[in-house]
């Protein structure tokens, strides 16, 4: 509760300063069946914390207007318990029970995976941020729209800045040579299948691909062969173990690649636990506060980050969590499609939503047919003297790539 | 198929990879046979099949990772605090619940040993969460022709500690009155107690002393690998599969299965992908009882 009267001092503080205060707005009720328990809940909290710091922001700017009207979003919660059955029960009885006709994700795949058929069911349009998997998106949902880029893309982003680094260095991409070592899970299955996509694309030659086991703590005979075939690319993706255990051996083994990409840096703590072995590694990740996307909402990524962490003071000590970010996000893709729809009509809405093009502080937003967003590509970060810095996509990054690695 | 025949080429075509690779497995075998050796302890004298051997291991390689996070004792030495902190948990779960099965039959010692692996890596699991975990203590890597040979400083340590701990073992297994008590009630318990052996003495000993063993070698693979509350399993695989391969109370025999499981698995990995390493050990243990299977049906018609 204190946390919710801080919001509110916080907006009200900030209030007068907006030109219209949208206080006397009627109210546009969304719904949200979200992990505030279970294993899922320390996320499921800081994607409902975007959310309420997304309605407070559009509230400052004059609520949402549709036609002569305004309106304040309000979001009915129920708490899922990080269960997928519990997910779709709540998910029936915010569209039966309470008359939402608009729903925001819940945390999760998985989650988003066991709700999806029911809002599919009553064509309940629900953009959701925190989703990744692609096989939400070959389901033929016409009613789920997600703003985060999933998760073939997660690695992808390396083979583009790898084969523009080889056009700097004036040779061509085809000439790129990549290693491949994923985890034999659907996640990471999918990333490899993005990386491998992208590859043969620019023609580049594929000399490792290897799939780690589920209890991997040996890499050794991967890395000889990397050792064999001298990749310019290695790619690793297997959750925390395979991000520690990849960056411990490289370094242990002074395996030299230029460009080294890897994902779940931060669950592993690879810049806390192996210092300069992590120096130069690439991390991927939805969203970073030093990108330079910019939106009349939230001003700059940067200003979002400041002005949440003024809203939630508990996120004081720490960087806002890219699940955060992206939850606002989606509120705002919201607001703009009900503007431009001009209309409450959930298929008018859900036509509005599939046809948004829109700049935020959390990258281009734009739906392919599937319903995934295609304007934002992942954000990669080099660790940089023990910092993650911004180095891809070139255009928004903060730093330069150090490359090659070593 | 084609992959698999590119990486055998691989090894002829650049022979000093054989080299990397025996000695991969040595320095990583050494660590196998410390476990192995533990279990064949406690399968010889208490005919107890102990099923949370790699739990033991996971929860050594936890002790060291944890005082090294607090900062108070280095790595190093924390393999031997490991040795004594599971050498007390040990006894605990001896008097709890191994001395309650010792005399009962095979199935009640297994499930009980199996409970206890579960029970372990969730409470682990619980304690210090999912994320996997290591100490790393960044020293140096000797390289060898070319630099195609590499030989972490620390795996080199982690060689010697476990060697040093083996000869330790073995001393004491020949020389000492308790060990001398050990081999005797391994021989004939009943015998043993016969002759004023205190078996009971003997069996907490034992069981003790493995779960020391285990936690000292877990303190050394924190230092080369990766743990995880939930990677016991893959560590009593390994032991089983020595143990069989070697025998019971035949120490140069564990070691030298030890060394080679080690071996093999590296070759394993770089042969049929990494997907596989693992798998080398479970295919060992099947073709190990099949010979072993067949040696005993030749023996018994012998006999008859």
């Amino acid at each position: 509760m204190k946390l919710k009267h801080a919001a509110f001092a916080a907006a009200a503080a900030l209030g007068f300063a907006a030109p219209v205060f949208a206080a006397d707005c009627e109210t546009l009720t969304l719904g949200s069946a979200i992990s505030l328990t279970g294993k899922y809940a320390t996320n499921g909290i800081h994607a409902k914390n975007g959310y309420e710091f997304a309605i407070q922001k559009i509230a400052e700017n004059g609520g949402v207007q549709i036609g002569d009207t305004c309106y304040n979003f309000n979001v009915i919660y129920y708490d899922d318990e990080s269960k997928g059955d519990r997910g779709a029960t709540l998910a029936e009885r915010l569209i039966q029970q309470d008359g939402v006709q608009y729903m925001l994700g819940p945390y999760s795949s998985g989650l988003t995976k066991a709700i999806a058929p029911v809002t599919e069911k009553y064509g309940i349009p629900m953009v959701e941020a925190e989703g990744a998997s692609r096989s939400l998106f070959n389901q033929g949902y016409k009613y789920l729209f997600a703003v985060l880029s999933t998760s073939e893309q997660y690695l992808a982003s390396a083979i583009t800045l790898a084969a523009e680094m080889a056009e700097k260095e004036g040779k061509d991409p085809a000439s790129v040579k990549v290693a491949v070592a994923v985890e034999n899970d659907p996640f990471s299955l999918d990333i490899r299948a993005g990386v491998l996509e992208d590859a043969s694309k620019y023609g580049m030659q594929i000399v490792v691909d290897e799939k780690l086991p589920r209890d991997l703590s040996d890499m050794t005979a991967i890395l000889t062969k990397v050792k064999l075939t001298k990749p310019d690319v290695l790619i690793v993706s297997g959750h925390s173990k395979g991000a520690a255990t990849a960056v411990r051996q490289v370094g242990e083994q002074k395996i030299s690649v230029p460009m080294f990409a890897i994902t779940h840096c931060e669950s592993a703590d690879v810049t806390g636990n192996f210092g300069d072995y992590a120096e130069n590694v690439l991390c991927s990740t939805q969203w970073a506060e030093t990108l330079t996307y910019e939106d009349a909402i939230f001003g700059t990524a940067a200003n979002y980050e400041v002005e949440f962490k003024a809203a939630f003071p508990e996120y004081a000590e720490k960087k806002v969590p890219y699940q955060t970010a992206q939850a606002s996000a989606a509120v705002y893709v919201f607001k703009d499609a009900f503007e431009r729809a001009g209309t409450l009509d959930k298929e008018a809405v859900r036509d509005a939503i599939s046809a948004t093009d829109l700049m935020t502080f959390y990258g281009g937003i734009k739906f392919s047919d599937a319903g995934n967003n295609v304007a934002k590509p992942m954000v990669l970060r080099q660790i940089q003297g023990g910092e993650y810095n911004v180095v891809a996509p070139s255009e928004f990054a903060s730093h330069p790539l150090n490359w090659p690695r070593n | 198929m084609e992959q698999i025949a590119e990486n055998i080429g691989y090894l002829f075509q650049y022979p000093v990879l054989n080299i990397k690779t025996i000695l991969d497995g040595v320095m990583i075998g050494a660590i196998f046979a410390l476990a192995a050796y533990g279990l064949a302890l406690v399968w010889g004298v208490m005919n107890v099949k102990n099923l949370a051997q790699g739990d033991f291991v996971i929860a050594g390689g936890y002790i060291c990772w944890w005082l090294a996070k607090q900062g108070w004792v280095h790595p190093l030495l924390g393999v031997q605090v490991a040795f004594i902190v599971m050498w007390g948990f040990g006894w605990v779960v001896y008097k709890l619940i191994i001395s309650r099965v010792i005399e009962r039959d095979l199935f009640t010692s297994l499930l009980a040993t199996f409970g206890l692996a579960i029970m372990m890596a969730q409470i682990m699991n619980l304690m210090f969460g999912s994320d996997t975990q290591s100490v790393n203590l960044g020293y140096e890597t000797f390289f060898f022709f070319n630099g195609f040979v590499d030989v972490p400083m620390v795996k080199l340590i982690c060689l010697v500690l476990a060697m040093c701990l083996a000869f330790g073992v073995i001393v004491f297994m020949k020389r000492s009155r308790m060990g001398q008590a050990i081999r005797a009630t391994s021989q004939d318990s009943r015998a043993a107690r016969v002759m004023g052996i205190d078996t009971e003495k003997v069996y907490a000993f034992t069981f003790s002393l493995n779960s020391a063993i285990c936690g000292a070698a877990g303190a050394l693979v924190v230092m080369i690998w990766v743990i995880q509350p939930f990677y016991g399993i893959t560590h009593s695989v390994r032991a089983f599969v020595i143990v069989t391969a070697a025998g019971l109370g035949n120490l140069p025999g564990v070691i030298a299965a030890g060394l080679g499981i080690g071996a093999l698995e590296q070759y394993g990995g770089f042969i049929f992908g990494i997907g596989y390493q693992q798998a080398i050990a479970v295919v060992l243990l099947l073709i190990v009882l099949f010979f072993r299977l067949m040696q005993q049906r030749r023996k018994r018609q012998s006999l008859s």
